[in-house]
């Protein structure tokens, strides 16, 4: 397999030099998109490059960072496409991507793309933070939804919220940065103070809280809009509530690695990620993309997403995430007593 | 031949000339050596030197100046180190760091206002000096002028060094610290428990006249046959906030340390079984004999001749649950709730926070329990002595109404939490929605939509375990056989088998994080097997090892050593006496061995959870990963998958043997 992997690029370039014009380019793209839509993005990109064969290597955020990042010296990926903002950032700071400016990148909402010019990556669609209440165990408990973050805090709630833990899942870092940058450092430890008393477990995966609200496993879980959107049409009996104060966002992304030796295919993938045809085919999960205007409303995803959010600091939460992980593990982490 | 030279009367110093074969040996022996030397010894060494790299900010490798409010005029170069001894701004504690550390700039520079037209400019004095300007990262010797605005968004980043530092911050951070505490909680308790089920039902099948003695062996044999978190799925489903008998539990959760010692006592039973079940299988009748012509008491001829009889099993099987469980990364993961534990740690900080250096600061931490109880297993086993003489008698047990009774009392407690364990993750696999729509469905089978790899990872775990099946026995054996069967070469043969013992005490999860250091290093010849099937192979071989070389030494010791010498006096090279006597008299053995890594390449977690690529996605890491996304009713479905397929593999390994006995070995009945 690796053979073929070095082979490719050799091949490569001897196709160029003989000047043989169409030979097929394949790219190794490293993703954390969700398993059951990696074959249509790759369908919908091959009806207008068909002469790319994308070959997909998939993992939940926290792994796919962790790979790239310990391939650091010896990048096997050509393309990230669709991980988030929050990740390539890191990526970024270790010297790893590839600037470049896709064509059409003047379309893009200016919080979906890197502020340097030309940037290291592009957003794709955002993925919302929001909280999944699961009404039949609500009514049984004879608990009221909540409807803001500082709902959550209410001593009725003890033992019933669950969340994912920042310290291994993306959505977890995300609510944790959002609580910080909305009410303050200093107001935003306290509320995570009084929102602990009320946390049942800290998962290690930010899809979990939501599935286990669905199941009625807990009452109250925070996770993602996506995430509820699809439980709900699964039949679960939840409501997904967009908290008043606003809402933490991360965008799925895409850039080139440094040191691809197919950067021609890799910038026509990084173009086609962002034509309108490419929103629209991530429309079909995601109810925000990169292309204002575009979207159209999606099944069980609540209203006013794009509203409430919040203005998010990516490069304030990259810059502090490891001093906000280790505040949060040394107030947190240490329950070794664990709750219903 | 050696044996004859060395009673000789002492004389000339004889020194054994090599043969054909004793060069075709050694040179065998020596390429599963090296086998092992690189897949076991060499990345545990990159391991431990990776937990000694450490990340620092090196304040002497920056320089700054700083202009007037005209720009133009600048101050002296100044090193931060000076400002820093000036100032004290940063304490030396605050000089340590992560790989993912950020010093903002600012911090050396009190008068610092952003809406100032003061400049910056700053440089590195080695070639290794990294910084980012937002997000940018910058090493260069050159100086590079920033305008306040900009300054402020300048961090420093650490730099890499080698000390014992990173040790220090584990033992002065408390979380990390109580999971020693937690671990050797959990597993001391799982232990103790354990063992006491085991040695009940062990002493129930050896000791006493109970009925249905083949069915309770094969039920307690079952939990080995599935991943160790699949009974964290059940007992979800059984005690959890939904769970079916979640009243048992009176208001105790199920996520924390209840659960995983549950778990953990249904997982570790068979292992433990076995050992005390071998134990208590030899007796001597006369012992017993003479206790009651003493008129001792079944309760004092229990304490005085039956314990200390099975004490070396007992201690054994209590080792060998004590490092299962410690080293257990699958239940405390899927059941743990915040709960942690070692094993759990490296996950968090590999994974969660990509921080390898501490993740192998904890695998060297959880290296010491399992090598210590290794350690002290290995010397309880050279104690054990035989217990039986050419005049001993073996016992017999006599009915007795109400021992029965009792015993049937407890193999069928037992029995009946094995089965129900596994028969409810195949009820959870069926239910459509757990509690809210329980029709039945075979929608959690559809693994393609789920996190985890799909149906081909279930595919590529039946050819994970075929291949470590297949080419594990044929290395082991061939191992075992050429230490077992050289002439002379006593240090050689020592070192192997301390090889060959080591990964006995090796945690899975720790030989897979130390084969990431190891095998993905570019500069490494071996590093085109990354992410490959071949490295899984290469691991899980290592990693079960021990027990097959242990199985193959056991079969190897009953063939008589006449045999080579007489096979070399008629002219008979040694691999035809390899093929045609040695193979087929050890075949069940060889069954046994492959049969064992057939079954293990299913189940196990810990071994592959770092290494696994997305290509070779495997059913055990889908179960993992499944459930971790929360998908639990489709995770169990693959549970039952790896179960459903290991003991298809035993049966068919049951015929298989059945046929080649009756074969091959009629020479065992006289």
């Amino acid at each position: 397999m690796i053979k073929a992997k070095t082979l490719v690029p050799a091949l490569a370039a001897a196709a160029m030099l003989s000047g043989a014009a169409y030979a097929e380019t394949e790219l190794t793209v490293y993703t954390a998109v969700e398993a059951e839509d990696l074959a249509r993005y790759a369908e919908t990109f091959n009806q207008d490059h068909p002469d790319i064969k994308i070959n997909w290597v998939r993992d939940s955020t926290g792994v796919i960072t962790a790979k790239l990042l310990a391939e650091k010296n010896n990048p096997q990926a050509d393309v990230v496409w669709g991980l988030a903002a929050t990740s390539l950032l890191v990526l970024k700071t270790e010297g790893m991507l590839e600037p470049y400016a896709p064509s059409g990148l003047d379309a893009l909402d200016p919080r979906f793309r890197d502020a340097d010019n030309p940037p290291s990556w592009v957003g794709m669609d955002a993925w919302v933070a929001a909280i999944c209440f699961n009404t039949v165990e609500g009514e049984k408990l004879g608990l009221t939804a909540p409807t803001s973050w500082a709902d959550l805090t209410k001593p009725e709630y003890a033992g019933h919220v669950v969340m994912p833990n920042p310290a291994s899942s993306g959505t977890g870092f995300l609510d944790v940065s959002s609580w910080l940058q909305m009410f303050g450092e200093e107001k935003g430890w306290e509320y995570m103070d009084a929102l602990h008393a009320n946390i049942g477990a800290y998962t290690h995966s930010g899809s979990k809280p939501c599935k286990m609200a669905a199941a009625g496993e807990t009452v109250i879980g925070v996770s993602f809009a996506f995430r509820g959107a699809k439980s709900k049409a699964e039949g679960a009996p939840i409501d997904i509530i967009v908290p008043s104060e606003g809402i933490g966002w991360d965008m799925e992304s895409t850039a080139i690695v440094a040191g691809t030796a197919n950067a021609e295919a890799a910038q026509t993938l990084v173009d086609w990620s962002i034509t309108p045809k490419a929103m629209e085919m991530y429309n079909v999960g995601y109810a925000v993309v990169a292309i204002p205007g575009i979207a159209k409303p999606v099944e069980f995803f609540p209203e006013g997403i794009t509203e409430a959010m919040i203005d998010n600091d990516f490069e304030w939460a990259a810059n502090n995430r490891s001093a906000i992980l280790e505040e949060w593990t040394k107030r947190y982490d240490t329950k070794s007593e664990p709750k219903g | 031949m050696t044996e004859m030279t060395a009673e000789l009367p002492p004389g000339r110093r004889v020194r054994l000339s090599l043969d054909r074969d004793g060069i075709i040996k050694r040179i065998f022996m020596g390429v599963i050596a090296l086998y092992l030397v690189a897949a076991l010894a060499l990345p545990l060494y990159a391991m431990l030197s990776k937990s000694f790299v450490t990340y620092g900010f090196d304040l002497a490798r920056y320089e700054f100046q700083v202009s007037d409010e005209t720009g133009t005029v600048w101050s002296e170069p100044v090193t931060a180190e000076a400002l820093n001894a000036e100032l004290g701004s940063v304490p030396a504690d605050d000089l340590r760091s992560s790989s993912d550390g950020r010093l903002t700039a600012t911090t050396f520079f009190p008068d610092f206002s952003f809406r100032s037209p003061v400049k910056y400019r700053m440089r590195g004095t080695t070639d290794d000096a990294p910084w980012l300007v937002g997000l940018d990262l910058k090493n260069t010797t050159d100086w590079q002028e920033y305008d306040s605005n900009t300054f402020r968004r300048i961090n420093l980043r650490p730099v890499k060094s080698v000390g014992a530092q990173n040790y220090v911050e584990y033992f002065s951070n408390p979380t990390l610290f109580s999971s020693i505490q937690n671990s050797l909680y959990i597993a001391v308790v799982s232990t103790v428990l354990t063992v006491v089920f085991a040695f009940g039902f062990a002493y129930a099948i050896n000791r006493s006249c109970m009925p249905f003695k083949g069915a309770f062996r094969m039920i307690a044999m079952m939990p080995i046959l599935v991943p160790s978190l699949l009974p964290g799925i059940a007992l979800i489903y059984l005690f959890g906030n939904q769970g079916m008998m979640k009243s048992l539990l009176m208001g105790q959760s199920i996520y924390g340390p209840l659960g995983i010692v549950i778990g953990s006592v249904f997982f570790t039973f068979p292992h433990a079984l076995i050992i005390i079940s071998t134990a208590l299988s030899i007796a001597d009748q006369r012992q017993y004999e003479a206790a009651e012509s003493l008129r001792a008491s079944k309760w004092r001829t229990f304490w005085t001749v039956t314990i200390p009889g099975a004490r070396y099993g007992l201690i054994s099987a209590a080792f060998v649950t004590f490092t299962l469980v410690i080293t257990d990364f699958g239940l405390p993961k899927v059941i743990g709730g915040q709960y942690n534990v070692l094993a759990i740690d490296i996950y968090k900080q590999v994974i969660g926070q990509q921080n390898f250096e501490m993740g192998a600061v904890v695998s060297v931490i959880l290296l010491i329990p399992a090598v210590v109880a290794f350690l002290v297993d290995r010397q309880v086993q050279k104690k054990q002595v035989s217990l039986l003489s050419a005049r001993s008698v073996p016992y017999q047990p006599r009915p007795d109404r109400r021992l029965e009774a009792l015993c049937l009392a407890w193999c069928g407690t037992m029995a009946v939490f094995i089965v129900g364990i596994i028969a409810i993750c195949q009820y959870a696999a069926l239910i459509r929605f757990w509690p809210y729509d329980l029709s039945l469905s075979l929608k959690n089978y559809a693994f393609d939509r789920m996190d985890g790899g799909g149906w081909a990872a279930y595919w590529n775990s039946i050819k994970l375990a075929l291949m470590t099946a297949g080419i594990g026995t044929v290395v082991i054996f061939t191992g075992a056989y050429m230490v077992e069967k050289i002439d002379g070469f006593k240090t050689g043969r020592g070192l192997f088998q301390f090889l060959a013992m080591l990964p006995m005490a090796v945690p899975g999860m720790v030989l897979g994080l130390a084969y990431i250091f190891f095998f993905n290093n570019p500069a490494n010849p071996l590093h085109f097997i990354y992410g490959t099937m071949i490295i899984l192979v290469i691991s899980t071989v290592t990693h079960f090892y021990t027990v097959g070389h242990l199985t193959a030494l056991t079969a190897l010791k009953q063939i008589d050593a006449e045999f080579e010498p007489v096979a070399s006096s008629l002219r008979q090279p040694f691999y035809k006496l390899f093929a045609r006597v040695t193979v087929p008299v050890c075949l069940p053995a060889i069954l046994d061995i492959s049969i064992y890594l057939f079954v293990n390449a299913m189940t196990t977690v810990s071994a592959v959870v770092f290494i696994y690529s997305t290509h070779t996605a495997l059913a055990s890491i889908a179960v993992l990963n499944m459930d971790d996304a929360g998908d639990i009713a489709p995770a169990a479905a693959m549970g039952m998958m790896i179960f459903y397929t290991n003991a298809g593999a035993r049966i068919l390994h049951a015929l298989a043997s059945r046929r080649i006995l009756n074969r091959t070995q009629a020479w065992r009945l006289r």
